[in-house]
C-alpha cells in the first residue's frame, strides 16, 4: 500500500481538454489547406449558422447517451416541429410567439409520449425512438402533404438567420459582439478566481498557477476571436445566444445539479442508483420529455434558417447529434459524458464538415472521413481508458 | 482396493496472497455419490473449480489423477472431453431455447459440416429426458416456462449429452423446494446405478445424509475429515461439528451492549417472487431491533433474507407486499425507495458491485449518492461539491479507507474499501435502522475486523443495527441477538448468551423437519 499523503497541487487533467485541442488542430489544418478561407469572417459566421441545431439536439442527445441510450426519433421531431410552426404562421395565422410557444409544448408531449413508452412501459428506448422516427417522418408529410411550406414572414427568419443589433464602431466593428466577448472572458476568468479561492478557503488542492493560466489563456483566445471574427461581419448571430444559453443552463444542471447527477448515476449503474433512493423510471422519463422540447427549439430554428419547413428536413440529424456525444468522450455504456465535450463534439463536426466543403471535397469523401473521425475518436477514448487500468 | 476415479493432491490455491486451499486432498471412488460439506466460503467451489478447469493448471498447486492419469486441464472443455461436467449453482441455460437445443447446447448432433440433425437431436433428447425423470416434457417446449426444479433436471441432462462419467453438481437443491429436491435426489441415486460418480455440494445435511456415500468436510480452505457412510457417524450433528468446530479467538472487536427501547418492528411481513407470484418468498416474519442493538439474521442460502430485507426496504423487491413496519411505534408506509431511506432505513446490499456502488465515478461521489437532497450536500438543488470532499475526506480518514484521493474511481480499489464506501453511503444518509446485507462478504480478515468495528460505533451511537449474514461464526461474534431464518420465515429467535453454531443449525433443522411434516 502506497503512503497516503495530503497534497495541496494537483495537475489538471488533459484528456479533458484533449478533444478541445484536438477542434484547435482540426481547425488549423483546415486553415492551411484553404489557405485561410475557413477563418474568413464570413465563413465563421457560417460555421456557427449551419451548426446551430446540431449543437442544440446534441445537449438534449447528451443525456439521453448518459442514460445509456440514444433517441432516433430526433431527426424526424425536428421536421415535423418545425412543419408545425410553419403551417401555424401561415395557414392558421397564429401570432409567432404564439406558434413558437405552441410548438414548444407540442415537442415537450412527444418528448413525454415516448417517455412514457421508455419509463412506465419498460420498452427498450432503441426501438421506442425508432418506431417514432418512421411515425414523425410519416406525420410530417401528411401535415405538409408532402410539399414544402413557405416562404416564411421576416420576423420568424430572424430566430434562424436574424443577428443582434449591430453598433459599429472603429475599423467597422460590430461593438456589441466585441462586448460579449470581453464580457465573457472577463465572467471566465473570474469564475476561474472564484472556484480556486473556494477551494482554498476549504484547504484543497489546486493546479499550478501556470496549468490555469495557460487553460485560461487559450480558452480566452479562441472566444475572442471567434467573436471578432464575427463581428467584422455582421454582428453576433441570434442563433448563438440560444446555444450559449442552452450550454450553459444544461451545462449547469449535469454538472452541479442533484437531477443532473442522478441522470450520470442511472447511466452508471441502475440499480445501485435505485437503491439509493433515486427514482430510475422518473429520470428516464424526463430525459426523453426533454429531448422533445429541444428537437421542437431545434425545428423552429431550422425551419426560420430556411425560411421553410420541407418534408426532408432533420433528416440524419440524429446521427450527427448521437456522434457529436460520442466524439466529445461520452461513453457508449452510459454514466459518463460532459455538456462541454458534446458541444466540442458537434463542432468537430461541423468544422470538418466545412472544411472539406471549402477545399472541395464531395459530400461522398464527407462522409467517410467523418465515419472514421466517429470510429477514431470513440476506439481512441477506450483504449486510453484500457491503459490506465 | 476399491477403484478410485478422482484423486487429488495436495492442492493448494491462492488468491492475491490469501489461501482458499490449502494442501486439499480428496479420493473420490467410481460410482459413489461423494458430499462435499462446509460452510460458505470454505472452499468447496474453489476445489471443484480447480478440478474442472476454470482455475487452469498452473494457477493452483497440486496434483489431479483421473482415471489412473495425471490431469492438466486448461479450460472447462477440457476436462468436459475426460467426462467431468459440472452444474452450476447458477443455471447455464438458454430460456427462449427449447428443451432439447439446450441438452444440446454446445454439443449439437450435426450430420455432415455442421449442419444440425434437428430429428436425431430430438429422439435423442426423449431418450435423455427419460434418464432424469422429465419423460412427460414436450423436448420443444422453452425452458424458461419450466419451473426452476425441472430446470434443474435439464442441466442434467444436458451433462448426460455429453458422456458424462464424474457429475459435479454445486448446490443443486437450494433454490428447490422439497419435493422438487427429493425427486432430484433419487435421480441422483439412479445415475449412480448406471454408474456415475457424483460430487454433490450441499448446505442440505439431511439431503446428504440421505444420498452420500462419503462426505469431506472442508473448513477454511483445508480438509477436515472423510466420512464413509457404515462406518462413520452420518448424523447432522456428527457434520456440523466437523464443519464448525473451530475455536473463537478474538477475531471481533469488544463490544459493551447499551441496549434502549424498540426502534424499528415489522409485524406479519409476507413477500411473493416478482416473476411468480405463486412462490411465496418471505411469509410473516415478524421481529423487532432496538437502539444499541446488533440483531443478526441467520440462515442458509436462499432462505430469503436477502429478500425480506429488500422487500423492506422501499419494496426493492418482490410483488404481493403485505406487512406491517414500525419506526419507534409509528406506522411507516413505505411504497418507494426513497420513502425508506427519509424514514430513516439504510440497506447495504450483499452485492455492492451491482447493487451498492457506480464503479466509474468516484469515492467522494458514491459516497454522497444516497443523501444528495439532504440540506448538507444541496441547496436549491444544487451540489454543494465542497461539503462532499469536506464529508468524503473526514470518512476517509475516520474508518481508515485507503484510495489515493477521493476522486479515485472506486472500480479500482479492494473489496474491503469499496465495502467501507458503500457503508459511508449509508452512514451520511444518517439513518437510525441499518441493514447490513453479507457486510464481510469476500473480503479479507483485516478489513473484516474494521468494518466489525464499524458496526459496533454505530450501535454505540444509538443506532438498530441489522446484520444478514451466511457465516454463522461471524453473527455469533458481533450480534446481541439472533433471528433464524429458514424458508422465508422466522425458524427463532436466539439471545446471544453462549450461543454456538450447533444451536442455530439446528433450529433451521428443525424448522425444516416440521415444515416437512
Amino acid at each position: 500500500m502506497e503512503p497516503i499523503k495530503q497534497r495541496s497541487k494537483i495537475n489538471l487533467n488533459l484528456k479533458q481538454y484533449g478533444m478541445m485541442i484536438a477542434l484547435i488542430v482540426i481547425f488549423l489544418i483546415f486553415s492551411t489547406l484553404s489557405s485561410g478561407k475557413n477563418a474568413s469572417p464570413m465563413n465563421i459566421n457560417n460555421l456557427i449558422m449551419q451548426n446551430s441545431y446540431v449543437v442544440i439536439l446534441a445537449v438534449g442527445m447528451l443525456l439521453c447517451v448518459i442514460t445509456g441510450n440514444v433517441d432516433l426519433s430526433v431527426g424526424s421531431v425536428v421536421a415535423f416541429t418545425g412543419a408545425l410552426c410553419a403551417i401555424l404562421v401561415l395557414e392558421y395565422k397564429i401570432p409567432i410567439p404564439a406558434a413558437f410557444a405552441i410548438v414548444l409544448v407540442v415537442g415537450l408531449l412527444i418528448g413525454m409520449w415516448q417517455g412514457f413508452f421508455i419509463a412506465k412501459l419498460g420498452v427498450p428506448p432503441f426501438i421506442v425512438t425508432l418506431a417514432n422516427m418512421l411515425v414523425f417522418r410519416g406525420l410530417t408529410m401528411v401535415i405538409l402533404k408532402g410539399q414544402t411550406k413557405g416562404p416564411l414572414p421576416k420576423d420568424y427568419v430572424f430566430v434562424g438567420a436574424g443577428y443582434l443589433p449591430v453598433i459599429r464602431g472603429w475599423g467597422g466593428l460590430d461593438l456589441l459582439s466585441v462586448f460579449i466577448g470581453l464580457f465573457g472572458s472577463v465572467a471566465i476568468i473570474f469564475m476561474e478566481y472564484l472556484s480556486v479561492k473556494n477551494k482554498k478557503k476549504y484547504n484543497f488542492a489546486t493546479p499550478p498557477l501556470w496549468q490555469i493560466g495557460a487553460k485560461l489563456a487559450i480558452i480566452v483566445i479562441v472566444l475572442n476571436f471567434f467573436v471578432l471574427r464575427l463581428a467584422q461581419y455582421n454582428g453576433a448571430p441570434v442563433v448563438l445566444t440560444i446555444m450559449l444559453a442552452l450550454i450553459l443552463i444544461y451545462g449547469f444542471i449535469t454538472d452541479r445539479m442533484v437531477v443532473g447527477r442522478q441522470i450520470y448515476a442511472v447511466g452508471g449503474n441502475k440499480k445501485a442508483a435505485g437503491l439509493s433512493g433515486i427514482n430510475t423510471n422518473n429520470v428516464m422519463f424526463w430525459v426523453y420529455a426533454n429531448m422533445g422540447l429541444l428537437c421542437a427549439l431545434a425545428g423552429i430554428v431550422l425551419s426560420a434558417r430556411n425560411a421553410s419547413a420541407t418534408p426532408k428536413a432533420g433528416d440524419g440529424f440524429e446521427l450527427d447529434a448521437i456522434a457529436s456525444c460520442y466524439i466529445g468522450g461520452a461513453s457508449a455504456y452510459g454514466g459518463t459524458g460532459t455538456i462541454m465535450g458534446a458541444v466540442v463534439g458537434a463542432l468537430i463536426m461541423g468544422v470538418l464538415n466545412n472544411g472539406m466543403s471549402l477545399i472541395g471535397w464531395t459530400v461522398d469523401v464527407q462522409r467517410v472521413v467523418k465515419g472514421l473521425v466517429l470510429l477514431g475518436a470513440v476506439t481512441i477514448d477506450l483504449l486510453s481508458k484500457k491503459k490506465r487500468k | 482396493m476399491p477403484d478410485i476415479i478422482l484423486e487429488m493432491k495436495r492442492i493448494t490455491k491462492s488468491f492475491s496472497g490469501v489461501n482458499a486451499l490449502t494442501d486439499v486432498s480428496l479420493q473420490v471412488k467410481r460410482g459413489e455419490i461423494h458430499a462435499l460439506c462446509g460452510e460458505n466460503g470454505a472452499g468447496k467451489s474453489t476445489l471443484m473449480n480447480v478440478l474442472s478447469g476454470i482455475y487452469p493448471v498452473g494457477d493452483y498447486d497440486g496434483e489431479i489423477i483421473y482415471n489412473g492419469e495425471v490431469c492438466a486441464f486448461r479450460d472447462i472443455r477440457d476436462s468436459e472431453r475426460k467426462g467431468i461436467v459440472i452444474i452450476h449453482q447458477e443455471l447455464a441455460l438458454s430460456p427462449y431455447m427449447s428443451i432439447a437445443e439446450n441438452v444440446f447446447l454446445g454439443n449439437e448432433v450435426t450430420g455432415l459440416r455442421g449442419v444440425i440433425n434437428w430429428d436425431k437431436t430430438q429422439a435423442r433428447a426423449i431418450e435423455i429426458l427419460r434418464k432424469v425423470g422429465l419423460e412427460d416434457e414436450n423436448v420443444g417446449a422453452l425452458v424458461g416456462e419450466l419451473g426452476i426444479g425441472k430446470q434443474q433436471l435439464v442441466e442434467i441432462a444436458k451433462a448426460l449429452a455429453k458422456k458424462v462419467d464424474l457429475l459435479i453438481l454445486d448446490e443443486p437443491t437450494a433454490s428447490l423446494n422439497d419435493e422438487d429436491s427429493k425427486k432430484l435426489l433419487n435421480i441422483m441415486l439412479g445415475l449412480k446405478e448406471q454408474g456415475i460418480t457424483c460430487i454433490i455440494i450441499s448446505h442440505k445435511l439431511n439431503e446428504i445424509s440421505f444420498v452420500a456415500d462419503a462426505i469431506t468436510v472442508i473448513r477454511d480452505g483445508r480438509v477436515i475429515e472423510t466420512l464413509q457412510k457404515g462406518i462413520d457417524d452420518f448424523s447432522e450433528d456428527r457434520i456440523i461439528k466437523g464443519m464448525v468446530g473451530r475455536e473463537m479467538t478474538n477475531r471481533y472487536p469488544e463490544r459493551e451492549s447499551n441496549i434502549g427501547e424498540v426502534i424499528f418492528e415489522v409485524k406479519n411481513w409476507n413477500a411473493f417472487h416478482p416473476d411468480d407470484s405463486k412462490r411465496h418468498v418471505v411469509r410473516g416474519a415478524s421481529f423487532n431491533v432496538r437502539a444499541g442493538e446488533v440483531v443478526g439474521f441467520a440462515g442458509l442460502m436462499g432462505a430469503g433474507r436477502t429478500e425480506l430485507a429488500m422487500s423492506l426496504f422501499g419494496r426493492a423487491w418482490g410483488s404481493h407486499i403485505s406487512g406491517e413496519v414500525f419506526m419507534r411505534g409509528k406506522p411507516l408506509n413505505l411504497r418507494t425507495v426513497k420513502d425508506a431511506i427519509d424514514s430513516g432505513i439504510a440497506y447495504v446490499s450483499e452485492d455492492r458491485k451491482n447493487y451498492g456502488l457506480v464503479l466509474i465515478n468516484d469515492v467522494k461521489w458514491n459516497m454522497t449518492l444516497a443523501s444528495l437532497s439532504s440540506e448538507r450536500f444541496s441547496s436549491y438543488g444544487t451540489i454543494l461539491s465542497n461539503e462532499e470532499i469536506l464529508a468524503a475526506e473526514e470518512y476517509r480518514e475516520r474508518i481508515n479507507i485507503k484510495c489515493s484521493s477521493v476522486e479515485q474511481t472506486t472500480e479500482s480499489l479492494s473489496g474491503g474499501n469499496q465495502q467501507k464506501i458503500v457503508l459511508t453511503k449509508w452512514m451520511l444518509s444518517r439513518p437510525e435502522v441499518l441493514i447490513l446485507d453479507e457486510p464481510t462478504r469476500g473480503i479479507d480478515v483485516g478489513a473484516k475486523y474494521e468494518i466489525y468495528g464499524i458496526i459496533n460505533d454505530l450501535a454505540s451511537a444509538g443506532k438498530a443495527v441489522i446484520v444478514i449474514s451466511s457465516e454463522m461464526q461471524e453473527l455469533l461474534g458481533i450480534c446481541d441477538r439472533i433471528y433464524v431464518i429458514n424458508g422465508g420465515e422466522i425458524a427463532g429467535e436466539l439471545e446471544n448468551d453462549r450461543l454456538t453454531q450447533e444451536d442455530i443449525m439446528k433450529k433451521i433443522m428443525e424448522h425444516s423437519a416440521r415444515r416437512n411434516v
